[in-house]
């Protein structure tokens, strides 16, 4: 079984509200100097056929309209 | 007029929904396990957060039996409507462009609003027009509604006349993308939108605008 | 000292607990049985320092079709139906964790009152922080809103009223209180007894897993110290959408009568469900934990005892039916296990396969823990402290504005908008829209009124007279739409009950409350106690929160509290004779102390009589309840929600012996702010005091005479956002 991580990030341009308000409330609970948070999903599974991985991104775990993925093999393979 | 309102694990109003569409004709719950839409002049699909709204509101209702037979229904030129989280599934589906984000305000907001029904005009237009038209009392409720599509797909809807329905000026609850609350595909068959018409549809619990949006679904394609 | 005994300890049972339950079971508890004991041994679920009392409680009357002692009250509807409603408390997971402490404790009220067969249709929420200039307690309310947010709108149950008060006694003890409505056919309604020896038990909902194991004795029986950060792996993790599952899994089995009795599973999990259905219907149960669904490998049997896994319920089934029952679980894709049976040996029976690993007796386990009276005593004055923010030579222009803009005052909209108001086509009166949120029932042709109140403060300057007062203010808000109270639940929020001063305000509160409910015969169907609100600085104010349901023939005749119309006149009713002992006046200039008025409970039940008849007649314009901030605050409300200002001269408060000051701003029950046609409102003995008209509000007051304008006042009103949100400046 291939064992991969898939991080889901939205689209550079597009507004991103949750990392801008997190960005926000930062320096009143005592962190300075953070910027350009953004927040996405992350999503980890174990797949019999890794081949399929990248089309199972496109079709369910992100939306290619709003959302950037990127796929990370947890086995050392490529 | 005979209504089909699919019903997924976690829909909420679909039961608001099949109590509207049941004011303007026959309306049965299509469970989404079903295939069958025979018998059925007019599908909704309603709000609430299918599937928990997990992965992302929408993307998992989409793939489901019934979704599936909408999108015939839908190619054979059948008129569907997508209300807030059905809005969010025909999205996913690619029955209709763009795509619902996040709330600017990240939070979830409940409240009467204002509509104005847009089909044909730009923005640029409708300033002058939304202060002339009768405008739509509807309540939105939700918390990924702001309507987004890159720059060229909106103006390619803004000069097709697929802008089904804008807030207000300074009404916008959401942040959504040139104000745009509803949107149609190509054909003008399928419609969605963000606000609920099926909570205005009694004079006891609010306003009876929504009728209107029900009616011009049942016309399939004709503005309200 | 053995090993064991330090254990008992541990888990929150006295030395003397302990002895009586190895006396009972004749035997020293293995460690399943001694936590299973020390569960429902505990404050939360024993109510060991309060039942006594609460049996001074009215809980029958004609329309009461449950009461106490089952998942929740219920009253007749009409019609063959039944409204049931329940509220429930969630306050120390809360403090840990509010988003989930808040979104599980709607979450285990929507079961308690779905575990009866009755649909939820509404919940209602009562919130308690400390001032907001504390970040702590702007996260704790952020979250609380979110989290309340978050269980409701994905369930799809309408929340339709609350409360949300800011005061410092609460600043390391919060309060989120839910309150929940529900409604069934009364025939399709079931109880929790288990019966049928040879029926089967099985679990349905969610998988289970580690959430909150300990929870009930770790967090509820004990105070909160500092450190509480490593009480938060005890929280647990609520999931809506397994609850709606569950929930349409339940009422679709007791539709089909797949059911002989259906039980929630909430603190202490499967052993006082288990236990409790048992003991209702005087059986005994074998449970086999190998059975159970588990979320996480490798679960020691007392793990799977007391889990407190959300979304879970418990159903007795007669055996053939058992096939069908698991089928409606597929159907609705949630789980159904048959994990064990209804004997009649009177044990509860723990096993692991064939293995026996906890035997003890029904009675023990859920009645035999020892009762406690309380050692109250009365504090010597007032205990909490004062803050002056409002500078004393404030006008009344500025003391109107302050107030208005006073969180506990202000409008509550910024938490209103973030839930779901409309869904189920219900809601004929919205927050904020009237004095009390109001529901269509078309199954009986009629509609219900809900209002939940409790001012902890007015409590704390004197605990018998303002937890009466905190009943007369949901008699009021329902009189103002009509609506004639069925049923009273209630939450009452205390200290710690071994500490004198705690148990001194929680006996005169308990007596209060069956005082004021006997003279208005409003039957209490069902409540919750919650005590050890208590911190290093001392004991949270005394808050019973009250919940009370009422009934009205025609929805479409329901006034709001907004002035509508200018040249209506502007009149008061009721015995309102205001003070300002205990208001929130006296709170902004630091001088609150002990004592109250007493309030005269048979003139303010009049008065709600009249009100509610004037208004199914349909004869007033608006009705409004005096209450937070006194007469000059509720004009300014009604005028800011109709956009309409006002003229209004308070000669006759001058004239019942008030002070222009306490005319303003005093606070106490009995006082109704009405308008409509003049000789209307003198006919059913209200009087006369100004106009609507207008675009300010205007005031004659002696030397405490005001004119400001509803722009100006609608701003401080609607100031709460700016207070709350969480800014870099801070």
């Amino acid at each position: 079984m291939a064992k991969a991580r898939v991080l889901i990030r939205p689209k550079e341009g597009i507004l991103d509200p949750q990392g801008k308000a997190v960005e926000r409330a930062l320096p009143a609970l005592g962190f300075e100097g953070i910027e350009h948070v953004r927040v996405g999903r992350m999503v980890e599974l174990e797949a019999e056929d890794p081949a399929r991985l990248a089309e199972l991104c496109e079709k369910l775990l992100a939306n290619p309209l709003i959302e950037d993925y990127e796929i990370e093999r947890l086995d050392g393979a490529a | 007029m005979r209504w089909g309102v699919l019903q997924f694990p976690g829909s909420c109003d679909e039961r608001d929904a099949l109590h509207a569409c049941s004011l303007l004709g026959e309306a049965r719950l299509v469970w989404h396990e079903e295939r069958d839409l025979s018998g059925i002049d007019a599908v909704v699909v309603p709000g609430g957060f299918s599937y928990g709204d997990y992965l992302r509101a929408g993307a998992i209702a989409r793939f489901s039996p019934a979704m599936e037979a909408v999108a015939e229904f839908a190619a054979a030129g059948g008129p569907v409507l997508g209300i807030c989280n059905g809005f969010q599934v025909l999205c996913e589906a690619g029955l209709l462009p763009g795509a619902l984000l996040l709330n600017e305000s990240t939070r979830f907001t409940c409240r009467q609003l204002n509509l104005i029904p847009a089909d044909g005009t730009k923005s640029s237009a409708y300033a002058r027009i939304s202060s002339r038209r009768p405008t739509l009392s509807i309540p939105a409720k939700h918390g990924e509604g702001r309507y987004y599509a890159p720059g060229e797909v909106l103006d390619r809807l803004e000069e097709n006349g697929q802008v089904a329905y804008r807030y207000v000026p300074g009404q916008n609850p959401n942040g959504s993308a040139r104000d745009i609350a509803g949107v149609r595909n190509e054909a003008r068959n399928v419609v969605g939108l963000m606000p609920h018409p099926e909570h205005a549809v009694d004079p006891l619990t609010g306003s009876t605008d929504g009728l209107k949006i029900f009616e011009a679904v049942a016309a399939a394609g004709v503005p309200a | 000292m053995t090993v064991e005994v330090a254990k008992h300890r541990e888990l929150g049972l006295t030395d003397s607990e302990f002895e009586l339950i190895c006396e009972k079971l004749g035997r020293t508890p293995n460690d399943v049985e001694l936590a299973m004991f020390s569960l429902l041994w505990s404050e939360h679920c024993a109510y060991k320092h309060s039942r006594k009392l609460l049996r001074r409680l009215p809980t029958e009357g004609e329309r009461v079709v449950m009461g106490p002692g089952e998942n929740a009250g219920a009253v007749d509807i009409g019609n063959g139906y039944a409204i049931a409603f329940k509220v429930e408390s969630h306050n120390h997971p809360s403090a840990v964790e509010p988003f989930q402490g808040a979104a599980t404790g709607v979450g285990g009220i929507l079961r308690d009152v779905f575990a009866l067969g009755a649909r939820p249709i509404a919940i209602l929420d009562s919130l308690r922080f400390g001032e907001l200039d504390s970040l702590r307690s702007r996260h704790l309310l952020d979250g609380a809103v979110r989290g309340i947010g978050h269980y409701g709108n994905s369930i799809g149950v309408a929340n339709v009223g609350g409360e949300i008060y800011f005061e410092a006694p609460y600043e390391h003890n919060c309060l989120v209180n839910a309150m929940c409505i529900g409604i069934a056919k009364q025939d399709e309604m079931v109880r929790a007894a288990a019966a049928g020896v040879g029926n089967a038990i099985v679990l349905m909902g969610a998988s289970t897993g580690r959430d909150g194991i300990g929870g009930a004795s770790v967090l509820a029986s004990a105070e909160l110290g500092d450190g509480d950060e490593a009480k938060r792996p005890t929280v647990q993790i609520g999931d809506p959408f397994e609850e709606s599952k569950v929930l349409e899994c339940c009422l679709e089995l007791l539709e089909k009568g797949l059911l002989v009795s259906l039980q929630d599973l909430g603190a202490a999990g499967l052993t006082s469900s288990a236990g409790e259905m048992a003991s209702a219907g005087g059986v005994g149960i074998d449970l086999d934990v190998a059975k159970v669904p588990l979320r996480e490998a490798d679960m020691e049997p007392f793990e799977i005892m007391v889990s407190e896994s959300q979304e879970r319920m418990l159903g007795v089934v007669e055996p053939a039916k058992v096939g069908e029952v698991l089928a409606v679980c597929e159907k609705w894709q949630t789980g159904g296990a048959e994990i064990g049976v209804v004997t009649d040996s009177g044990q509860v029976r723990v096993l692991q396969g064939d293995e026996v690993v906890g035997d003890m007796p029904v009675e023990a386990l859920v009645d035999g823990c020892p009762l406690y009276d309380l050692s109250p005593a009365e504090p010597d004055g007032w205990i909490y402290g004062n803050r002056a923010t409002l500078d004393p030579g404030a006008s009344s222009e500025e003391t109107l504005l302050a107030l208005l803009a006073s969180p506990s005052v202000a409008s509550k909209r910024w938490a209103f908008e973030q839930y779901d108001s409309v869904v189920g086509s219900r809601t004929v009166r919205r927050p904020e829209a009237a004095d009390a949120a109001v529901l269509q029932i078309p199954e009986a042709g009629n509609a219900i009124a809900v209002s939940i109140d409790g001012n902890g403060r007015r409590v704390a300057c004197d605990p018998y007279a303002g937890t009466i007062e905190a009943v007369l203010e949901c008699a009021q808000n329902l009189a103002c739409v009509g609506a004639e109270p069925l049923g009273l639940t209630n939450c009452l929020n205390f200290g710690n009950p071994e500490k004198p001063a705690p148990a001194w305000q929680l006996d005169r509160a308990v007596s209060g409350l069956a005082d004021v409910c006997n003279a208005l015969g409003v039957p209490v169907v069902g409540g919750n106690v919650s005590l050890y609100n208590e911190g290093p600085e001392g004991p949270i104010y005394p808050t019973p929160v009250v919940g009370m349901v009422g009934e009205l023939p025609d929805p479409a005749k329901v006034s709001g509290s907004a002035f509508i119309r200018e040249g209506d006149a502007i009149a008061l009713l009721g015995p309102f004779t205001p003070a300002l002992a205990g208001s929130e006046l006296a709170k902004l200039r630091g001088e609150l102390g002990a004592g109250l008025p007493q309030p005269n409970v048979a003139a303010v039940s009049a008065a709600c009589t009249t009100v509610r008849e004037a208004v199914r007649a349909g004869k007033l314009s608006s009705a409004h309840d005096i209450s937070d901030g006194g007469l000059a605050c509720a004009l300014a409300e009604c005028a800011i929600a109709g956009r309409i200002g006002c003229s209004v001269d308070v000669q006759p408060l001058r004239e019942r012996g008030c002070s222009p000051e306490d005319a303003l701003f005093g606070e106490g029950p009995g006082g109704f702010l009405l308008s409509g046609d003049r000789e209307t409102l003198e006919s059913f003995g209200a009087t006369t005091i100004g106009e609507v008209g207008g675009t300010t509000v205007e005031v004659a007051a002696g030397d405490r005479s005001f004119t400001v304008s509803v722009g100006t006042t609608e701003g401080a009103w609607l100031s709460l956002p700016g207070q709350i949100e969480i800014r870099a400046d801070n």
